[in-house]
């Protein structure tokens, strides 16, 4: 039987084609390649959000000034969300791991337009350096926060305009990579591989890259209004000539709503791939799942109305879009009981990557609760504004995409690098992660709820206590997460090699070597079954050879004349 | 074998039922953009509905409609650049699409005289004329220099499109086989004349 040994490959980590060196990288249209650069990106601009997160932690240690002043602290906020937003959260796994993994995932050699997918990389890394050149041009950082609220945004004499420059190109960025991958699982399908036998991850990257395709376009323009009231004063946002701030809120929303599941719907995919593969079980309920993501992509646009429940929309918009916000939880109901009925009865083998799954699905489901909070009428007036809400997409938005993201590099660690990282040590990192993580961010939720507002610089004293154990979670979370980093880039160095596929996965990546050859297969693979199939092999990994296998010919000459 | 000609470094791959997709795809992206502004017009449109009639009354709807014909030619032209192309006339391909750039050029042409006669009168964001105006007038010149500017850039954007494909069809890399780029050239031209269209009666008709 196939098992997907090319031992006459090179690796692409180790493939020199027309460029070498540095360059081979940096005009390399290869699929792989283009993923570890975003991922050397992303993880750059991660440390420096994180970092920023750490001092607003410490400047909010005790009341008054304690590390920086009020206007840093503005913008210390604003940054830390925009680079974590929209150069680390939206981005990561699409860019990264959907890249890397989504032609392998469908077997397919290439996405539909690689020299594309190289210029998107360039275009974030453009909006990345405008993004850092803002901190120190024109007036300093941009202090709005990441949502660039008129009528501030526009009077502001902060560097706002280059700020809201970089998240335009960002999103030309995110609005190309989308293009290329529905087009790339439209056109690329191996040869078998039906809808409904795409691996579940796919059907994220699917239904994410739907959702950048038509909605980031609403916030590019949005933006692009912004650059123009502060450069012309065209009025068209601006109270003073008759513009309706309220009008941009919703036009901000529009896209910043659903952007919020083009971060989550990648991680869930991810969710959905890493459980059949360590319960070593099917995954329990494989269409609801696949379909779900498309209805959370769909409700997804409706609901954006739920963060202007006191902006001052009429009563009927509030009640409709509360109601809206309502359904989004019946989708994603549906994809964490079936992931729990997956792990019913399976024969569970504990290692990293199912951790972090476990770890997410707790820390989620109380990030998804509270958002019941936040999407009824009468509970989201009383804590509108407050720490919970910070609280709450914390819990969502890192405690679901930004564990999933370090779950991800855990599962696909051993076949992006070839290698393998100390179990061990990985389990005890994510148990920090997950114990510093609910130490910072749970004391928001009291916080929010006995009304200490967000973005406030100083606060009450009855609030210090809760503020010190909060920042003390922020400790115990870093050292976590630089924990885990030192034994993926030690385990990267140094590790012991890899074998094909570790964990026993069923998906076709794990049909390849590790690290996979440059054109991930000699020959596109035929499949014939679905992608969660326990104890059957559902591809047909060299057809050509197997049908002269089948004829009696000598699999060794066939080896050798390939040779 | 296996360095041979399937790894020799950028993936050879022509698919063009993808690449109309993608195409397709990325149009969808500009009525989106171009949708955020339609969206603004509606909505103050309603609330302000006296300035727009009183803004519009100033425009000159002449300049307006010989622009809409313009464009609607030059759609025209490209659409049967296309035709040339899978007839093999590779001289008419290119003379098609001269037209269309001619056309493209004669319509910012006349959109410059537009503009600077409006900015001549005062008639600009943050200019002398718009303060005695009421909110709505402002909030009308405002949207019209926004999108038609957008729109204008679009040409110009189209424009060079055009001609890259003019380079690709000189230098026979576009052929009566191979035409798929000029296709989508001409689906963007196509967007920048339907766009236009909308963008007509919004800001000159509609009085």
């Amino acid at each position: 039987m196939a098992n997907g040994s090319l031992a006459n490959d090179v690796s692409y980590l180790e493939y020199e084609g027309k460029h070498k060196g540095i360059m081979g990288w940096l005009l390399s249209v290869d699929h792989k390649r283009i993923g570890l650069m975003y991922l050397m990106g992303i993880l750059v601009f991660f440390f420096v959000a994180m970092t920023l997160g750490v001092l607003m932690r410490l400047e909010m240690l005790t009341p008054g000034e304690t590390i920086m002043k009020p206007s840093t602290y503005n913008s210390v906020f604003t940054l830390h969300g925009v680079i974590m937003v929209f150069l680390f959260i939206i981005p990561a796994i699409p860019a990264v791991f959907g890249n890397f993994m989504l032609p392998i995932q469908i077997g397919a050699k290439d996405v539909a337009f690689p020299r594309l997918n190289l210029f998107s990389w360039y275009l974030y890394m453009i909006g990345a350096i405008l993004a850092i050149v803002s901190l120190f041009t024109g007036g300093g950082a941009a202090d709005t926060g990441w949502t660039f609220y008129v009528p501030y945004s526009i009077r502001s004499a902060q560097n706002v305009s280059m700020t809201t420059l970089a998240a335009f190109v960002l999103g030309f960025s995110s609005i190309l990579t989308g293009l290329n991958f529905v087009v790339t699982i439209h056109r690329l399908r191996a040869p078998g591989m039906t809808w409904f036998r795409m691996p579940l991850f796919v059907w994220g990257l699917y239904a994410t890259s739907w959702i950048q395709v038509l909605a980031t376009p609403v916030i590019g323009i949005t933006l692009a209004l912004i650059m123009l009231e502060r450069f012309m004063g065209i009025g068209v946002f601006d109270p003073a000539l008759g513009g309706d701030p309220i009008l941009y809120q919703h036009l901000f929303w529009i896209y910043s709503h659903p952007a919020v599941y083009i971060m989550i719907l990648p991680a869930m995919g991810v969710v959905s791939e890493i459980l059949p593969t360590f319960a070593r079980k099917d995954i329990f309920g494989y269409k609801q799942i696949a379909i779900s993501s498309l209805g959370i992509a769909l409700i997804g646009y409706l609901v954006w109305g739920h963060h202007m429940f006191v902006s001052g929309m009429s009563d009927t918009s509030r009640i409709v879009f509360s109601l809206l916000t309502f359904l989004v939880a019946i989708p994603t109901g549906v994809k964490i009981f079936n992931w729990v009925a997956t792990l019913y009865k399976g024969s569970i083998k504990f290692s990293a990557p199912l951790y972090y799954v476990l770890g997410f699905i707790f820390i989620f489901s109380i990030g998804g609760l509270t958002g019941l909070v936040l999407g009824a009428l009468a509970t989201d007036i009383h804590v509108t504004d407050t720490y919970f809400v910070v609280a709450h997409f914390h819990y969502v938005m890192f405690g679901g995409m930004g564990i999933m993201f370090f779950a991800t590099m855990h599962y696909w660690f051993p076949k992006v690098f070839g290698k393998m990282y100390n179990e061990k040590l990985a389990v005890v990192a994510c148990t920090v992660i997950i114990i510093g993580f609910n130490v910072l961010y749970f004391p928001f939720f009291i916080m929010g709820y006995m009304g200490m507002p967000r973005r406030y610089y100083d606060y009450l004293p009855q609030f210090e206590g809760w503020h010190i154990l909060s920042t003390v979670g922020s400790w115990i979370l870093v050292s976590g997460i630089v924990f885990m980093f030192g034994n993926l880039f030690y385990a990267m160095l140094k590790g012991p090699k890899a074998a094909v596929n570790p964990w026993g996965g069923t998906t076709l990546e794990w049909k390849v070597p590790s690290p996979p050859p440059l054109e991930n297969f000699d020959e596109i693979p035929i499949v014939t079954g679905g992608p969660y199939v326990h104890n059957k092999s559902t591809y047909i990994m060299h057809p050509s050879k197997e049908s002269i296998n089948a004829n009696g010919a000598n699999k060794t000459v066939n080896q050798e004349a390939a040779l | 074998m296996h360095e041979g000609s399937s790894h020799g470094g950028a993936h050879v791959h022509r698919d063009d039922e993808g690449s109309k997709m993608a195409m397709w795809l990325f149009l969808f992206t500009e009525l989106l953009l171009f949708g955020g502004l339609f969206l603004l017009y509606g909505a103050y449109r309603f609330e302000y509905a006296d300035g727009f009639k009183v803004a519009a009354a100033d425009m000159n709807s002449f300049i307006g409609a010989v622009n809409t014909i313009i464009l609607l030619t030059s759609s025209l032209s490209v659409a049967l650049s296309i035709a040339a192309i899978q007839r093999n006339q590779k001289r008419l391909t290119m003379a098609m699409l001269w037209f269309t750039i001619l056309c493209g050029i004669a319509f910012l042409i006349n959109k410059y005289f537009e503009w600077s006669h409006e900015i001549h009168n005062g008639i600009y964001p943050g200019g002398p004329a718009l303060e005695n105006m009421s909110n709505g007038e402002v909030i009308y010149f405002g949207l019209y220099y926004v999108m038609t500017g957008l729109h204008g850039l679009h040409v110009i954007v189209g424009l060079i499109f055009i001609g890259f494909i003019m380079n690709f069809i000189s230098r026979d890399k576009i052929t009566s086989t191979n035409y798929q780029k000029l296709e989508n050239a001409g689906l963007y031209w196509h967007l920048v004349d339907v766009i236009w269209i909308f963008l007509f009666p919004l800001f000159y008709l509609l009085h």
